[in-house]
């Protein structure tokens, strides 16, 4: 067996205020596939910041140590000259710029400052070729599928003679048949002695490339799996991903007993979105889930399930392509076309990215908290502003924002504070189902039970309430009754007894029942 | 709480203890609101140092009494355009064809009224019904098509500096029919006895005075009713005697020649309504809500297209009224009205405040950028600068104004 081409020692990784990585160890074999696994947030991507010096040298604790040789890598460039490439789940490509020219992006076949356009298609034809694209490299790349860029992002990667390949989640966008040709090229370039970091949490994509695995959790590396091994089994992965005591506290709650017989508060029949750009895939694909008056309904999922595209289709056809699907309120079929009319029906989405879909940054606490009904304090179209300070007043207390006065811009408050002001804002809409999504994301711990006792509150209170979220021992805490979705499909549905980690994560990371 | 509010009514005598606590807090809630409000407490802060300096240099000229009306005419529609392109400007666009809009409304008018006869006050209802149409197109294209701003207005800027010469054949046309010439040159009417004064402008002045005390008196008591804290009642006496002393300079020296121009009253309109409309209108807040975060605010159920809409229709028909009161106080359409005017609006409101990527400015503040350009062109006129530095000076000033500005926030981190 060949030796390490790649040691990672004890790498500690803090960013203000949390521990992204403490102790993590990382061994990868010259010419193996290596697969990273872990839960969202276990550090994954941190780590394979920290290899390819988008993290600095001198930024994190730790030695690495490629071809035998200790690097400090100071940016990506460095790195990429010892033949380290990373691609990015989000692909940096310049869309209207031909294949070539991204290929060769940084990297020009130039004299003097002007470029050798032979010499540049020449090349770039050439490693196309080596990750099976016939296509002309004039094309532009905004002409080309999402899949297609992907390989054009390895070609990018084998221009700069790369010897060691990561892959942050590289299938996470694709479609099943991208996704197999991505896999057959990874597993081609093995066979040409490149070696590859690949992380995913799909398992049967493990099963398919990898040689090993690394389990990552809360920031530790947990173990190194041989995965051609008999004993390394699927449930064998699982365990280890989720293998962590029910460590947050959560709020004494009395499970819900819905009444049966009682129309749900919120039915979701047969809902069907297309990705907005890439027509072919379903992002979330004959999803029918309901939730009742007073119950707390998780939906648990892995990155790119689809949780958070269904949640904003249905409120007010935010994202993606409708493609069918009916929504239901208190037994009763509803329009939810527009966010207006979703909020009308008494409809509240607090969505996972409050910077940018949740907030107005620049204005203040009290304006934000209103805006979504602003009617509520206003007489014939004009606000009154008294009412409208006392209102935000009564929640800065409620809810416990810290900031010295309503009038603060919501910009400078922390995280935690942030989505209390999200959550204020959508509970004055006085909503009778709301879909929490992420609603602890980035936030301390204490800040996260005070937003548990909220939302239990809310619960009790008689509202419905969508709980989506990647932690597992929060929703076990939290939840009624609890949904999977994977790759845009409900795969399971279990109560609060029936659930457990090890359950709930084995239908997460189910891909389609086909198998390859 | 309640009881703490129930014991300090409003009459309750100046320096009362027990409110040295809140009142610690208050000062600290005033000076985070002035740092927050920097470029505009700046600017206002720049314009009267900018006034001291040119009543200086010109030995007094620039606060004679004839001056300061000048100042109010030669600037009216420059600061009418600022309102509108600040609400444009707060939502997260721009517009550009403002000037020969207001050009092409001026040739309109011309046109019914010098030509055709038509009675003043149905030009003056039309004009700005054109004004709206105009606005509203382009309203549509950029809300509804979705293509940019910019490029919508450029286009409607050359479109509509054409038409004009179209419809005055390259030609000047003019006089206006006295009601239309009164909106640009016109004061108010004299009644009464012969004082030194002009008598309706100090009665004016003086309900104007009324309603400020009476509105803040009233607005100090709503407060307390909502057990809200309340300016000290010894700060909130120095506010009003502020107040009162700045509307009756102003006032005293429009009256001592020939009373408050017209215009200066429909701007004082524009500006109180359109003030109370950002700050307290649904639709205002609904305008700060997209430029600050568009998507945050479409997910919190802002109809944002329509609002997009009407900020832009409102720009065409205040470009109207601004083109009725330019060819007013000409007493002439020309073709070449409006040069440049978008120019200065934009510049009006980036002094004012405003930021380029939209949801911060205020309506006030666009009045005060306007009037820092406007004193210094009045201020250089009088000292006889050549419109070739004047640009010159004025560019620096902008530049001046938005580099404070953006210093200022690097400084404190934000």
């Amino acid at each position: 067996m060949a030796g390490p081409v790649l040691e990672m020692r004890s790498i500690v990784k803090t960013f203000p205020g949390v521990k992204a990585l403490s102790d993590v160890t990382l061994t990868v074999r010259q010419g193996e596939v290596h697969a990273i696994c872990g839960e969202n947030g276990a550090g994954k991507s941190t780590l394979m910041k920290v290899l390819s010096g988008v993290h600095p040298h001198g930024s994190y604790e730790g030695e690495i140590l490629f071809e035998g040789d200790v690097c400090r890598f100071g940016d990506i460039r460095a790195s990429e000259q010892h033949g380290i490439v990373i691609i990015h789940q989000e692909l940096a490509l310049s869309p209207y710029l031909s294949l070539a020219e991204n290929i060769f992006l940084g990297n020009e076949h130039a004299r003097g400052g002007f470029i050798n356009w032979n010499e540049t298609l020449r090349h770039a034809t050439q490693l196309l070729r080596r990750v099976g694209l016939t296509d002309h490299p004039e094309t532009r790349v905004a002409d080309i599928g999402v899949g297609k860029q992907q390989l054009v992002e390895i070609a990018k990667a084998l221009s700069k003679k790369v010897k060691l390949l990561i892959l942050d989640e590289p299938t996470a966008a694709l479609n099943d048949e991208d996704s197999d040709k991505l896999l057959d090229l990874i597993l081609e370039l093995k066979k040409q002695g490149i070696t590859s970091i690949i992380i995913s949490h799909k398992l049967n994509e493990i099963r398919k490339v990898a040689d090993s695995v690394t389990i990552l959790r809360d920031g530790q590396s947990i173990e190194t799996l041989d995965v051609k091994a008999p004993e390394t089994t699927e449930d064998r992965i699982i365990s280890g991903m989720v293998g962590r005591d029910l460590d947050h506290r959560f709020p004494e709650r009395t499970p819900h007993h819905p009444e049966e017989d009682a129309a749900p508060a919120l039915e979701i029949r047969d809902w069907t979105v297309h990705h907005p750009i890439d027509q072919q895939r379903k992002v979330a694909d004959d999803v029918s889930l309901h939730v009742r008056r007073g119950e707390i309904v998780g939906i648990a999922g892995l990155m790119g399930a689809g949780r958070t595209e269904l949640a904003m289709s249905v409120f007010g056809r935010s994202y993606g392509r409708y493609a069918g699907g009916t929504v239901l309120k208190d037994g009763k079929e509803i329009r939810t076309k527009t966010v207006a009319e979703a909020v009308g029906h008494g409809i509240a989405y607090v969505t996972e990215d409050r910077k940018h879909y949740g907030l107005n940054l620049i204005d203040t606490i009290n304006r934000n908290i209103s805006l979504t009904a602003l009617d509520k304090v206003a007489k014939r179209g004009l606000v009154d502003e008294h009412e409208e300070r006392q209102v935000a007043e009564r929640y800065r207390k409620s809810m416990n924002i810290k900031a010295p006065t309503v009038f603060e811009p919501v910009g400078k408050l922390s995280g935690g504070n942030q989505q209390k002001v999200v959550l204020s804002k959508w509970i004055f809409a006085g909503p009778d189902v709301l879909i929490l999504d992420e609603p602890t994301r980035g936030i301390d711990v204490g800040a996260k039970f005070e937003i548990y006792t909220v939302i239990d509150k809310l619960a009790a209170e008689g509202k419905a309430i969508i709980f989506i979220s990647s932690e597992l021992p929060e929703l076990l805490g939290m939840c009624d009754r609890i949904y999977t979705m994977a790759a845009g499909r409900l795969t399971g549905e279990f109560s609060r007894a029936e659930a457990t980690q090890e359950v709930l994560m084995r239908q997460m990371t189910k891909d389609k029942e086909v198998t390859r | 709480m309640s009881t703490d509010v129930t014991n300090t009514p409003a009459e309750a005598p100046p320096g009362k203890s027990g409110s040295n606590d809140t009142g610690e807090n208050l000062v600290r809630l005033m000076l985070d609101g002035m740092r927050r409000n920097m470029r505009q407490y700046g600017m206002l802060i720049a314009l009267g140092l900018i006034v001291a300096l040119f009543a200086v240099w010109t030995g007094g000229d620039t606060l004679l009494p004839h001056n300061v009306s000048n100042l109010v005419l030669q600037n009216s529609y420059i600061l009418i355009l600022a309102i509108g392109m600040m609400l444009v400007i707060i939502a997260g666009h721009i517009d550009l064809s403002v000037g020969s809009l207001t050009a092409f409304v001026g040739a309109f008018a011309a046109v019914m009224t010098v030509q055709h006869g038509v009675s003043w006050p149905v030009a003056l209802v039309l004009s700005l019904a054109v004004g709206a149409v105009a606005g509203s197109v382009q309203g549509f294209l950029i809300a509804y098509l979705g293509i940019p701003s910019f490029i919508v207005t450029l286009a409607g800027m050359l479109i509509f500096r054409g038409l004009t010469e179209i419809l005055l054949k390259g030609q000047t046309l003019g006089p206006f029919p006295g009601g239309l010439q009164k909106m640009g040159n016109g004061f108010l009417p004299e009644v009464g006895p012969t004082t030194n004064y002009h008598n309706i402008t100090l009665l004016l002045g003086l309900a104007v005075i009324v309603f400020v005390v009476l509105q803040e008196v009233r607005d100090r008591k709503r407060q307390q009713e909502f057990s809200l804290d309340v300016l000290p009642a010894k700060l909130f006496l120095l506010k009003l005697v502020a107040l009162v002393a700045a509307v009756l300079t102003v006032t005293m020296m429009l009256a001592s020649y020939k009373g408050a121009p017209i215009v200066l009253l429909i701007l004082g309109a524009l500006v109180v309504g359109y003030g109370y409309m950002m700050r307290n209108a649904v639709f205002g807040r609904h305008i700060y809500a997209i430029g600050g975060n568009l998507p945050a605010a479409k997910l919190s159920g802002v109809k944002d297209k329509k609002v997009t809409f009407y900020v832009f229709l409102n720009m065409g028909m205040l470009a109207a009224l601004a083109g009725l009161v330019v060819a007013a106080r000409l007493n002439a359409a020309s073709p070449k009205a409006g040069l440049s005017f978008e120019l200065e609006a934009i510049a009006s409101s980036f002094i004012g405040g405003a930021s380029m990527s939209g949801g911060v400015g205020t309506v006030l503040g666009a009045i005060i950028g306007g009037l820092v350009l406007g004193v210094l062109n009045n201020g250089m006129n009088l000292l006889s600068v050549g419109t070739d530095w004047q640009q010159v000076i004025k560019g620096l000033a902008l530049l001046a104004a938005v580099g404070f500005d953006v210093w200022n926030k690097r400084k404190s981190g934000s």
